[in-house]
């Protein structure tokens, strides 16, 4: 048998004869997965971005981050500034490398985070349904209640603008959602015999939810986090450029564009190359999800 | 039907009287004491604690809420805004017609772009017009909302100087203001009704509708599309509180004096009043129109429609 992890793209007769060796489950998606064009692109531009985040003191000095210098204020690109510079003469392409460290990390933090409180919340109301479902259901409904973007700025004005605290609002605005659709793709299975069968050998209600419950509602929670992570990027670019998320200078990647703003007619470059890096990011993570929707489910696939 | 309106309008309270809750414990952890912030740090000590007393705020966390929730139902009294010292509802009040108006000129924009672009890509499935219909939609749906407001005004208003890039004064400033909030939006709602009208014109029905002579207009526009509308509601009523998140930043890049760009400004000047009394009042609206979308079903999907009835019986 081949493995075609990071090999070459398997043809469709190879796809059938994996299907009808009865491959693992996850293989099969990574295979599906690969003959998706748009999302092994995707998927090589996150891991670009992520390794240029942890990577990021190798790759520039951090000392160009912070460091004004006034006689190359507002420079366009050029080989020494890639990205130009901006009114303190700081090199824009440094402040963007670093800034992906706190852009990408908020993401993936806050989908973690929602993810898991939220589909345990969804998971639990759903299994043991009655007065458990109304309490967690009813009180998911008041924060549905409030626009997403509304209750993180409201929490991160609460708890101050630090990257923590902007990961705490984000999440607690996240969570209602993650857990109504956990919920709901938990109902879907709660009734079938496999949990029927589980409790009939005696396993625990905790046993039953985290081993066979939850991994058979991972295909949509896994799609949803993945595009979480591009919504939750573009939303603290947002809160940054409100003045309500991330403070300058701290360089995260709408902040950046928040202090350029009175620029946009003399050094549009200031605002577009930074703007450019966040929509490739968040593109590169909705088609992945896309990918991974039809990979899981090929039915779907138009 | 209206049984179930009053019902629906009736379950509304408590969740409004949470959101309330909910708004005021949050702007409760935020630091800082009020008084100070209303008089300013040199008012002499005194000063200060006799407006304490005055505002009720040595009263215990549950006492001033009580107190807040009763002053809103009795008086429609939302508190002093602390940055301007008016009563909150007197600010909000002059910035209601304004979000309400980009709100709704952004829905009916999406929805307008939204459908009918959405139909003709399924319809076209895989011509040059349907892969650039989803490449453009794709790619706006990953654009930042401020990003997208300062493109179209680096393109329409300095570019160009066709639209205003700031101001509420004419119709015409709303121009870019609604396309930035409903842009994306509306990219939503082509996603979704390329792909249930492409399960929907395969579905027998319309086979047969064809087999029949009915012309390919009539079947795609009256019977397929009427099928894949049910989808397309859920998800414009779903994606609402997008629109409305857009709309606050819209409001702020466009220097529209609406209701989000209030938030902003008191969120910024840590003016609890203000933030707790305009959340409570778009989260009112949004509920609405939660509600407006599930009455809208009843009249898109007759299933439903028959369920209402059989429960007025």
């Amino acid at each position: 048998m081949k493995t075609f992890l990071f090999g070459k793209k398997p043809t469709a007769d190879e796809l059938i004869e994996v299907e009808s060796q009865g491959l693992s489950r996850s293989k099969e998606i990574w295979m599906r997965l690969m003959r998706d064009k748009s999302s092994m692109i995707s998927l090589g531009v996150i891991v670009i971005l992520v390794l240029v985040a942890i990577f990021a003191n190798l790759l520039i000095n951090k000392s160009l981050v912070t460091e004004q210098n006034v006689a190359e204020r507002i420079q366009g690109p050029s080989a020494k500034h890639w990205f130009g510079t901006d009114l303190y003469g700081r090199d824009i392409f440094a402040r963007v490398v670093y800034g992906s460290r706190i852009s990408l990390s908020i993401g993936i933090f806050t989908v973690i985070i929602s993810t898991t409180i939220g589909g345990l919340l969804g998971a639990v109301a759903a299994y043991y349904g009655g007065v458990t479902d109304s309490i967690i259901m009813r009180i998911t409904d008041v924060f549905l209640a409030i626009p997403e973007q509304l209750l993180a700025m409201t929490v991160v004005a609460a708890l101050g603008a630090t990257p923590l605290s902007v990961i705490a609002a984000l999440s607690v605005a996240v969570i209602p959602n993650r857990t109504r659709l956990v919920r709901s793709a938990v109902l879907g299975i709660v009734d079938s015999q496999y949990v029927e069968a589980a409790r009939a050998v005696g396993m625990k209600s905790q046993g039953i939810i985290l081993k066979e419950i939850i991994p058979n509602t991972l295909g949509p929670i896994i799609v949803v986090s993945t595009q979480g992570i591009a919504s939750i990027i573009l939303t603290v670019s947002s809160l940054s450029y409100l003045g309500v998320g991330i403070q300058p200078p701290t360089p995260e990647w709408g902040s950046i564009i928040f202090e350029a703003r009175e620029f946009l007619r003399i050094a549009p470059y200031m605002i577009l190359l930074p703007g450019l890096v966040i929509v490739l990011t968040a593109l590169a993570f909705n088609l992945v999800g896309d990918g991974l929707r039809d990979a899981l489910d090929p039915r779907l696939k138009d | 039907m209206i049984r179930y309106v009053v019902r629906r309008l009736l379950l509304l309270i408590p969740i409004l009287f949470g959101v309330a809750f909910l708004i005021f414990f949050i702007m409760e952890l935020s630091p800082g004491d009020p008084a100070t912030k209303i008089l300013g740090i040199e008012a002499p000590p005194e000063a200060k604690e006799q407006l304490r007393e005055q505002l009720g705020l040595n009263d215990p966390f549950f006492v001033r809420f009580f107190n807040y929730i009763k002053d809103i139902v009795v008086h429609l009294d939302f508190g002093i805004s602390w940055r301007t010292k008016n009563p909150v509802f007197q600010d909000i009040l002059p910035r209601i017609p304004i979000s309400l108006t980009l709100a709704s000129f952004g829905i009916i924009f999406a929805t307008l772009f939204g459908i009918p672009l959405g139909v003709i890509s399924a319809v076209k499935q895989n011509t040059i017009g349907d892969n650039t219909l989803r490449v453009v939609a794709t790619i706006l749906v990953a654009v930042p909302t401020f990003l997208l407001a300062m493109l179209l005004i680096l393109g329409f208003s300095s570019g160009l100087g066709w639209l205003p890039a700031s101001g509420a004064s004419s119709l015409i400033s709303y121009i870019l203001p609604v396309i930035t909030c409903g842009g994306p939006y509306g990219c939503a709602i082509l996603r979704i009704t390329r792909s249930t009208m492409l399960e929907e014109i395969r579905q027998d029905y319309v086979r047969t509708a064809k087999a029949k002579g009915v012309p390919v207009n009539v079947v795609t526009y009256k019977h397929a599309l009427k099928n894949a509308l049910l989808p397309v509601v859920t998800t414009i009523g779903q994606n609402f509180g997008a629109i409305l998140g857009g709309s606050v930043v819209a409001e702020s890049v466009f220097s529209l004096p609406g209701i989000g760009s209030l938030v902003i400004l008191g969120i910024r000047s840590k003016d609890t009043p203000t933030v707790i009394a305009s959340v409570l009042l778009i989260s009112i609206f949004f509920a609405i129109i939660m509600l407006i979308v599930d009455l809208l079903y009843a009249f898109i999907d007759p299933r439903i429609k028959a369920k209402y009835a059989k429960g007025n019986q």
